[in-house]
């Protein structure tokens, strides 16, 4: 099986927090298989997701210690904490995308929120980014919905519409890794399931780690399951395993809603 | 009747009463702004210069000044907002600036007007454009600083790491993105400051003074519709106190005019 990230021994530090939120996490994530995160809330799970990009970084202060090995596909490896200029950083979130819980359309058409990493990557050409843009948007499941109204602005698309648009702006710049932080608790059923199903089909493109608060929805899409507890990992193993046979007392305690 | 309740009865009808006689104050002053000054705007009004009995030169002059007041102030304070939300958010400097902004927008206008007096009028050697506008615009600056500090706050967070998770530089996610989703409401914020001091007198006063004669050359006296309300309202003979009038209307109902069209584009835009 093939690596896509591997974290090591890896503890974050909020800015001004007295003590580690993530303590010691080894976890590895496999290339073009999906993982998710589960766990109570502040378990931290959407912590070491947002280190894994290194979003934290928009804000000042914070600490990485450990590592965070992100591989090519070459099989060679860097240590995304060792990044310290901004055009690493950059080349890094090119690489390894991120999805938010709430749509982030940005205030603009629904073609330039494609477009808009495409030219930052330095893509100007008219006719490739039109061919990129759609392919981005068929790619996420809402060319038809949307190949009528490119010029519309983004923000008159419902709230399914948007989180797929969002999906398709991140796989538009073919991204080795996408992050999910929660993409669908802000989302209807039906819109879940689309993005679901849209999740379940990107993996032959691209690894996906996902934070999830449904466990339902942790067990229906993902291939590897972590649990996280109290900033530690409980549990990390094969989705199947932790469900049905997880090793840990704690794992099973929260998979069979005893807390959490 | 129960103690509750004739505590709210008080309450209520105190409340009421303050209204309304506050609103009845505005509608006063309209009253007689309409009552005195429509009869006295004709076409001359709008025709002639101060020399002759209009108020051309004097009208253009204001909103001359106002104008290159806003492109002094808008830049300067539209980058002092952007840095206190984008760059200092919780640094102590920044908490200091956005203080001392704020202490500023409450700075009494002839204050600032005797400020660039000794700072730029003294020196020229006599009062001229240039100097009304600077006044102006350092009245404008904490204006717009405060606005753009609050219409970048209400950009959510992440929208500025969608920007970012797509491979942006923070300056690109400021321009491109945030500035854009604020965009509204800063323009909005820009209108109301406009609109705030292009009715000043006191930072006029002995700065750009006033001309009788239509210029647009700002080394000189400057022509201005608030100092000439000033100066005509004291004058004797009834053509000068009738310009005063009309001036007073046309300036009110110019400043109404901009705000209420600014609200109505906001309210617009967050039905939408």
């Amino acid at each position: 099986m093939t690596l896509a990230m591997d974290t090591k021994d890896f503890y974050f530090t909020y800015a001004g927090a007295p003590a580690p939120t993530l303590k010691g996490i080894n976890m590895p994530i496999y290339a073009n298989k999906v993982t998710a995160l589960i766990g109570p809330s502040g378990c931290g799970k959407s912590t070491l997701l947002r280190a894994w990009n290194r979003i934290h970084d928009v804000y000042p202060g914070n600490k990485y210690e450990g590592e965070v090995l992100l591989y090519d596909e070459q099989g060679g490896s860097e240590n995304i904490l060792n990044y310290t200029k901004e055009d690493e950083l950059i080349k890094l979130r090119q690489r390894v995308g991120m999805i938010f819980q709430k749509p982030t359309p940005f205030p603009m058409s629904i073609y330039d929120n494609i477009a808009y990493g495409l030219r930052l990557a330095g893509i100007k050409n008219r006719s490739e980014l039109d061919e990129r843009v759609e392919k981005a948007l068929k790619g996420a499941a809402i060319w038809n919905e949307v190949k009528d109204r490119l010029k519309e602005s983004a923000m008159g698309l419902s709230g399914g519409q948007q989180q797929r648009l969002c999906i398709a702006r991140a796989v538009a710049l073919k991204p080795e890794v996408l992050l999910f932080d929660e993409p669908t608790s802000a989302l209807d059923p039906i819109s879940t399931g689309a993005i679901e199903e849209l999740i379940s089909e990107l993996r032959s493109e691209v690894t996906i780690a996902i934070v999830t608060h449904n466990m339902q929805q942790a067990s229906r899409i993902s291939d590897y399951t972590a649990f996280m507890y109290l900033g530690d990992l409980i549990e990390f193993d094969k989705t199947e395993k932790i469900f049905v046979n997880p090793k840990e007392k704690l794992t099973e305690d929260y998979i069979t809603g005893r807390f959490g | 009747m129960n103690r509750r309740l004739l505590i709210n009865k008080t309450v209520m009808v105190l409340a009421t009463g303050a209204a309304l006689i506050g609103l009845a104050v505005l509608f006063w002053i309209l009253g007689v702004l309409l009552f005195k000054g429509v009869s006295s705007i004709d076409w001359a009004v709008l025709t002639h210069d101060l020399v002759n009995k209009g108020l051309r030169n004097v009208l253009i002059g204001q909103f001359v000044l106002a104008g290159v007041a806003t492109l002094i102030g808008v830049p300067l304070g539209m980058l002092a907002g952007i840095y206190l939300r984008e760059y200092g958010v919780n640094s102590r400097f920044a908490s200091l600036i956005r203080n001392l902004s704020d202490v500023m927008m409450s700075a009494p206008s002839i204050v600032i007007g005797v400020f660039i007096y000794g700072l730029l009028v003294v020196p020229h050697g006599s009062y001229f454009g240039w100097a009304g506008a600077v006044a102006l615009g350092i009245m404008m600056i904490p204006i717009v600083v405060s606005t753009t500090d609050s219409m970048l706050s209400l950009v959510p967070q992440e929208l500025r790491e969608a920007g970012i998770a797509l491979g942006a530089s923070k300056a690109q996610v400021i321009t491109t993105i945030v500035v854009k989703a604020a965009k509204v409401g800063l323009i909005t914020g820009i209108l109301l400051a406009f609109a705030r001091i292009v009715g000043e007198t006191a930072p006029l006063l002995f700065t750009s003074a006033n001309n009788d004669y239509f210029t647009l050359n700002m080394n000189q006296q400057f022509p201005s519709l608030t100092v000439s309300i000033y100066q005509l309202a004291t004058f004797p003979d009834q053509r000068s106190i009738d310009l005063a009038w009309a001036g007073s209307v046309i300036l009110t109902f110019l400043v109404l005019f901009i705000n209420i069209t600014t609200r109505y584009i906001f309210r617009q835009r967050k039905i939408k």
